[in-house]
């Protein structure tokens, strides 16, 4: 598979990157040689093996449920631009 | 044309854990901004997921408690998209492994007109394990959107049913079933204004007869049964007005708005987002082991299905009964404890749900701060068992008990409610009737029933409710022959 023009403007767009006509051409180019690479894997036969999750075969470990966390905001919240009554601000956004 | 309705329902329930689902930070309801959104809930660079093992066990309880399969080995993945109050910029969820699939729920319809309430069994789809996203409040900040975190990270349990439902009562039957369900074993608080659960509909609708389902819009965010019900029943009219109207249903997502009680468009398909989902590489697949899940399985309680079976026949009541009266866990406890102290099953079923319950809703109050306690009412139903109340005169016994005015015994004696017991005094009260009511007697013997109840009622008038409706009949059918 490979991917046309078309398709990296819609992925960039998901992805909120800015990419002009010329970019898109050029990332295009290199995006197929990464899809060359997954179509190499795909050739090969796979039939009855499961798929991994992870890389490895390893188990997540859990955390007790306990509350561990101080508040803490007004040190994270002294790097935000704006904040107020605790809340961090942002340009408004109505879905 | 006739209409088939067709609806699926998505539910976000938020699971009962101290912390959140992949940090150490407090879930807590209603903190001030912010105080309970630790490094991992706001994104910091950096950071990394840690499992809530309480969180597993909550979906390891729910599966267990609708017969489902529980996958051994399931995984969390990334659902990206954009917005301020998720601010990984993806939200961690299951889409191909969840660790919740299948497994039914039965759901009581209740009857429309003069029907008979209906069971019916819902298959569930899965439910799998996500986090919650922040809170955006979009009051006026200079023109600026306030962004809550607190939120983000709450471990959520989103269960999905199949499109089985076919009107809004079965929907909100459904969605009550649930919701007494994640309650009832204790994964959920349930409390539907602090969002704790909420529902999403999916709701279509086809020529009755047609295989295929018709284009689906799914009504997001309803918490409440009332709203669901409004949603579905607008949203049905609506498809099916435009369909008839020769116009189609496009695929999209809308919110109901509870002040017009009508549904509106929040995006179409073509905006929808594509969440480029993928295997989260910051989190292991999640192994259960059967000595996990048999341990698990040890905590449960007594599942409302089982108990409804053991009150059909332990009690008496009917399976309509039974259903009702395991709508929660306080109800089923009190009603049982009514049941045992005063030996009457089906009576005590038939005072938890009428008296009680309409004084309960009157007052507005839940059945755990009922003033009239469960063996309160076993007293007063082993009273009326043993002759001493008629039904009426325990009404009253019913109002003082509600009043705080005493114990059962101590009610009746202080307002004198004892069923009149000396057959003398009533035989002289039957007497005085008869001669006053020469007419009805007349036309009893002429054959006229009705005239019997009416002298009946003379009666137990007279006795100003004391006497006996059991000794009254028969006194008089013995005078009257």
């Amino acid at each position: 598979m490979s991917l046309t023009p078309d398709d990296v403007k819609r992925i960039a767009r998901l992805a909120r990157i800015e990419t002009s006509d010329a970019e898109a051409l050029a990332t295009q180019a290199r995006l197929n040689t990464i899809f060359d690479l997954i179509a190499a894997m795909q050739s090969v036969n796979t039939d009855g093996v499961a798929p991994m999750a992870h890389a490895q075969d390893v188990t997540q470990r859990l955390r007790d449920d306990a509350v561990t966390e101080t508040d803490r905001h007004a040190a994270f919240q002294a790097i935000a631009p704006a904040v107020e009554n605790g809340l961090y601000l942002v340009p408004k956004v109505i879905e | 044309m006739k209409w088939e309705t067709v609806i699926g329902l998505e539910v976000h329930t938020q699971l009962a854990t101290r912390s959140k689902i992949f940090s150490g930070s407090s879930t807590a309801f209603g903190a001030a901004p912010n105080t309970q959104a630790s490094a991992v809930d706001i994104a910091l660079p950096g950071v990394l997921p840690v499992l809530n093992r309480g969180a597993v066990e909550c979906a390891i309880k729910f599966g267990l408690a609708i017969g489902a399969t529980l996958n051994r080995v399931n995984v969390f993945d990334r659902k990206n998209y954009f917005y301020p109050d998720l601010p990984k910029g993806y939200q961690i969820s299951q889409l191909a492994k969840p660790i919740v699939e299948g497994g039914t729920l039965t759901i009581i319809v209740p009857s429309t007109g003069s029907g008979q309430s209906e069971e019916r069994v819902i298959h569930l789809t899965r439910a799998h394990m996500e986090e919650d996203a922040g809170k955006s409040l979009h009051e006026d900040f200079h023109g600026m959107t306030g962004i809550d975190l607190n939120r983000a990270g709450t471990p959520l349990l989103e269960i999905v049913s199949e499109p089985e439902m076919r009107s809004s009562a079965e929907a909100v039957a459904y969605a009550r079933a649930l919701h007494s369900l994640v309650t009832w074993i204790g994964i959920c608080d349930g409390n539907m204004q602090e969002g704790s659960f909420r529902v999403d509909a999916n709701v279509s609708v086809r020529p009755l007869g047609q295989a295929e389902f018709g284009t689906r819009r799914e009504i997001k965010n309803l918490n409440s049964f009332r709203f669901l019900q409004q949603a579905i029943d607008y949203e049905v009219r609506w498809q099916i007005e435009t369909l008839e109207d020769g116009g189609r249903i496009e695929q999209a997502t809308v919110l109901f708005d509870p002040d017009s009680g009508e549904t509106r468009m929040m995006r179409s398909k073509e905006e929808a987002h594509d969440y480029r989902y993928f295997p989260d590489p910051d989190l292991l697949p999640v192994r259960l082991d059967d000595a996990w899940i048999e341990r698990v399985k040890s905590t449960l309680p007594e599942l409302p299905a089982a108990m409804q079976a053991r009150f059909q026949n332990d009690y008496g009541v009917s399976a309509y009964d039974a259903a009702v009266l395991t709508g929660s866990r306080a109800l089923a406890d009190y009603f049982e404890a009514a049941a045992k102290a005063c030996g009457q099953g089906k009576l005590a079923a038939n005072w938890v749900m009428g008296e009680l319950s309409a004084a309960l809703n009157k007052a507005e109050l839940d059945i755990a701060r009922s003033p009239v306690s469960a063996a309160q009412l076993g007293a007063l139903i082993a009273r009326i068992q043993d002759g001493t109340l008629s039904g009426k005169l325990a009404k009253q016994v019913f109002e003082g008990l509600w009043e705080g005015a005493g114990e059962v015994d101590a009610i009746i004696e202080a307002r004198g409610l004892k069923q009149m017991s000396d057959s003398g005094e009533l035989e002289k009260i039957v007497d005085e009737v008869l001669a006053a009511n020469a007419k009805s007697v007349e036309e009893f013997r002429a054959g006229k029933e009705k005239a019997f109840n009416a002298l009946v009622g003379q009666v137990m008038k007279a006795s100003r409710g004391k006497a006996n409706p059991a000794q009254v009949n028969e006194l008089l059918k013995a005078r009257l022959q």
